[in-house]
């Protein structure tokens, strides 16, 4: 019923207060974000709602954006849980090479899998390892690095890491063993270097499409030096594109399930210095953000430099851009995380940070 | 003798010895359960679908009160649908409903948390559980009223402003086309011609409009259609009955009812997909009350009672039949626009629509011999003008109402 064009359009009264629900709206909405996210009262029960554990406010209505209340991602079903995957390092086989370097060794597999990314809705994706994001492989600079890619998926795939590497071992069509088709497999061989947090993502045509299926990971090097002891974490900001239109995201996460963090928040501790190793390997949005509340953070751009760059609560990074966030929590209880494009925010890149003691 | 009697058995065969009925009800069964058998065995024959499944729903209505919107859904396409997630204006909310998978030409209904506010558009994008975002646009957020003494007091009022009065002005033309000579009776009908057939033209591309917006899971364009189709069947129908009953008494008296009954029927019919309009456009905040829509629809409506009088000039009539002529056509406004605010079906306004198109049809080829002067097999020049008189009239009355 909406294009009723035989009546008169609404006066210009009633414009003007629609103005002022719109600046009301947005005052209103902001605080009631920030208010949230102190609050660790529950949302008033509704029927049907799940004993709440006191743990995550449930969202709805004012109270922020929420899936259907009570029901979560059979994380099981998907063989992987993006909990554990926020402090999973995957350091490899080691073993010393007669010059006295570590020659660390990954095998990595893609395949397909179909995904439940959000509860109820399946997602046909492409896989390092069987998880999205692919798997955190961590090294030291200077270290020998073999990773044997094997395609088990249907279609063809490579690994192009970033990093500083010979043109055969780029991952890209057409130079050295160029795509590797279903079924073959190749030994990626190169040095840890430079030092800092890098990623892997497949690079084959339509590389839009390879990307955002899920081919992708995080590639840690680690300073000959180590850094300082830390409860350290990953985070890889992505999106899935349900409708397969390539003109934007429908869900947006980090580690792989929209909304994870806010059913189960992560877990740190008072003062504890935290370590963030996030990366952006968003598709078909120029760009993403990462902000933290009530608190801030020194941001190693890339973490190439020992020394940070910034000391804030919000940072931007483009696809393929990367950093460190190292912060402490002075405060106890639920603290939000979410990208500062509300958009993404509200389809599903948003969680919590529960600090105890 | 024996030839007799092999002719008298050849005389009964076999098929008379089974009654009517019990052969019809063998032929049903046998296929029956010959649909049966294949739909169960020989579909499996089949190759299984290629592509993914085709997912196609219509929101049927939409209720929208403080913090919540409710939709109807009703699955329009060929393969089960399961609504797995909404996100308003780009965000998640919980929902209620719809957790089961939507069967074929099933409905659910879902029941949103979002604080929308008065006036603002809202996109709710349906996500499947196949990853399909199929988009629903609330162009302008109003509470959907609820059914109560204001309510209906406020439908009845719009109706009678709508409907009613402006028919029983047009009626005041009576006493003065009395007193006109036959050619400019002839005319008025003409003019009348001209109207109705501006009216159904109207109804028709409205009809077909909402039928298009809707969905069509019930056949879309085809349902006005044969909507109108049945109406103008069923009006032939009820007219010829009425002729057979009357033929013989009355005479020309009783023909000029007669005709002013069927127009009054047709155009009541129109009224009430009007009347359908009106209430439903009120219900999404679409209405624009106030005296533009009062002032306009009384001018372009008050032609209609015109229309309704113009076969009664030559005759006496009484009064109540007169005042009975206006409420049948005017009246179903106010059901229509009573139906249009509760119920705010598109399907069901357009084909009531189109219902009203097939009734405006029917009376036009009722007035259409009256046209003739006497004695002629054809309408004149001046008649034909007063068609083109009466569409003009309409269409830029028409225009002060969407103005």
């Amino acid at each position: 019923m909406s294009d009723r064009k035989a009546f008169l359009p609404l006066p210009p009264s009633r414009a003007r207060s629609r103005r002022r629900f719109l600046v009301g709206g947005a005052v209103s909405g902001t605080a009631a974000l920030a208010a949230a996210s102190v609050n660790r009262l529950a949302a008033p029960a509704r029927a049907g709602d799940p004993p709440d554990n006191g743990h995550a406010v449930h969202g709805g209505g004012v109270e922020g954006p929420t899936f259907r209340i009570g029901a979560t991602v059979d994380h099981d079903a998907n063989g992987f849980n993006p909990t554990e995957v926020l402090r999973d390092f995957d350091y490899g086989q080691t073993s010393r090479l007669p010059d006295g370097r570590t020659l660390r060794r990954w095998e990595i597999a893609s395949s397909d899998e179909e995904l439940e990314v959000a509860p109820g809705v399946r997602y046909p994706a492409w896989t390092f390892n069987s998880r999205v994001p692919g798997p955190t492989l961590r090294c030291t600079a200077g270290d020998r690095l073999q990773v044997q890619f094997t395609n088990g998926s249907a279609h063809p795939h490579t690994i192009h890491f970033h990093g500083i590497h010979p043109a055969e071992m780029d991952g890209v069509p057409g130079i050295g063993p160029g795509v590797i088709p279903p079924g073959k497999s190749f030994v990626y061989e190169f040095d840890a270097e430079p030092f800092g947090l890098h990623l892997y993502h497949c690079h084959v045509s339509p590389l839009a499409e390879h990307i955002a299926r899920g081919l992708y990971g995080t590639f840690i090097v680690d300073p000959p030096a180590p850094r300082p002891a830390a409860d350290e974490m990953v985070m890889v900001m992505h999106g899935y594109n349900t409708t397969f239109d390539g003109e934007g995201n429908q869900l947006y996460a980090v580690n792989g399930i929209p909304f994870h963090y806010m059913h189960e928040p992560v877990q740190v501790r008072r003062n504890e210095l935290v370590r963030i190793y996030l990366v952006n390997v968003l598709e078909y949005d120029p760009i993403n953000s990462f902000h933290v509340h009530a608190n801030f953070f020194d941001y190693y751009p890339t973490g190439t430099r020992l020394e940070p760059s910034e000391y804030t609560d919000t940072v931007v990074q483009a696809q393929g851009q990367r950093g460190i966030c190292e912060l402490r929590f002075p405060h106890l209880g639920l603290f939000m995380f979410h990208a500062h494009k509300t958009e993404f925010a509200e389809l599903g890149w948003m969680g919590f940070f529960e600090v105890t003691d | 003798m024996p030839e007799q009697e092999d002719t008298q058995a050849e005389e009964t065969p076999i098929a008379t010895r089974i009654p009517a009925w019990a052969s019809w009800a063998g032929v049903a069964l046998l296929v029956a359960a010959v649909l049966t058998a294949l739909g169960m065995l020989g579909a499996g024959a089949l190759p299984e679908r290629v592509g993914p499944p085709i997912e196609q729903v219509a929101v049927e209505h939409t209720v929208l009160a403080p913090g919540r919107i409710t939709l109807g859904v009703r699955n329009t396409g060929p393969d089960p649908v399961t609504i797995a997630q909404v996100f308003v204006n780009d965000a998640y909310v919980d929902v209620r409903g719809g957790d089961a998978p939507i069967e074929r030409m099933g409905t659910t209904t879902l029941e949103l948390n979002y604080p929308w506010l008065d006036g603002q558009p809202y996109l709710v994008s349906m996500l499947t559980s196949t990853g399909l975002v199929i988009e629903h646009e609330i162009p302008a957020a109003v509470a959907t009223p609820r059914p109560g003494l204001q309510f209906y007091g406020l439908m009845i009022l719009l109706g009678l402003y709508v409907g009613v009065i402006p028919v029983l002005l047009g009626m005041l033309v009576l006493p003065a086309a009395r007193r006109s000579r036959p050619a400019v009776l002839r005319w008025l009908l003409a003019v009348t011609v001209g109207l109705l057939v501006f009216l159904a033209v109207d109804g028709a591309s409205e009809g077909l409009e909402l039928a298009q917006e809707s969905g069509g899971a019930f056949g879309g364009a085809t349902l006005v259609i044969f909507g109108g189709v049945a109406a103008y069947l069923a009006l032939t129908a009820v007219d010829r009955y009425l002729r057979h009953r009357n033929s013989g008494t009355g005479g020309a008296r009783g023909s000029g009812t007669r005709l002013s009954l069927m127009i009054a029927c047709g155009i009541g019919l129109h009224n009430l997909g009007e009347g359908l309009a009106i209430g439903s456009a009120y219900a999404v905040g679409e209405l624009a009350l106030g005296a533009f829509l009062v002032i306009g629809f009384a001018l372009h409506n008050t032609t209609e009672g015109v229309a309704i009088v113009a076969p009664l000039a030559q005759q006496r009539t009484r009064l109540a039949v007169l005042i009975g002529l206006g409420l049948l056509a005017g009246a179903p406004a106010i059901v229509g626009a009573i139906i249009g605010a509760s119920v705010n079906n598109a399907e069901l306004s357009a084909l009531l629509l189109g219902v009203g198109v097939g009734a405006i049809a029917q009376v036009v080829m009722q007035i259409l011999p009256a046209l003739r002067p006497q004695g002629h097999r054809t309408a004149d020049a001046s008649a034909i003008a007063g068609v083109i008189v009466g569409i003009v009239l309409m269409y830029l009355t028409g225009l002060l109402v969407t103005a």
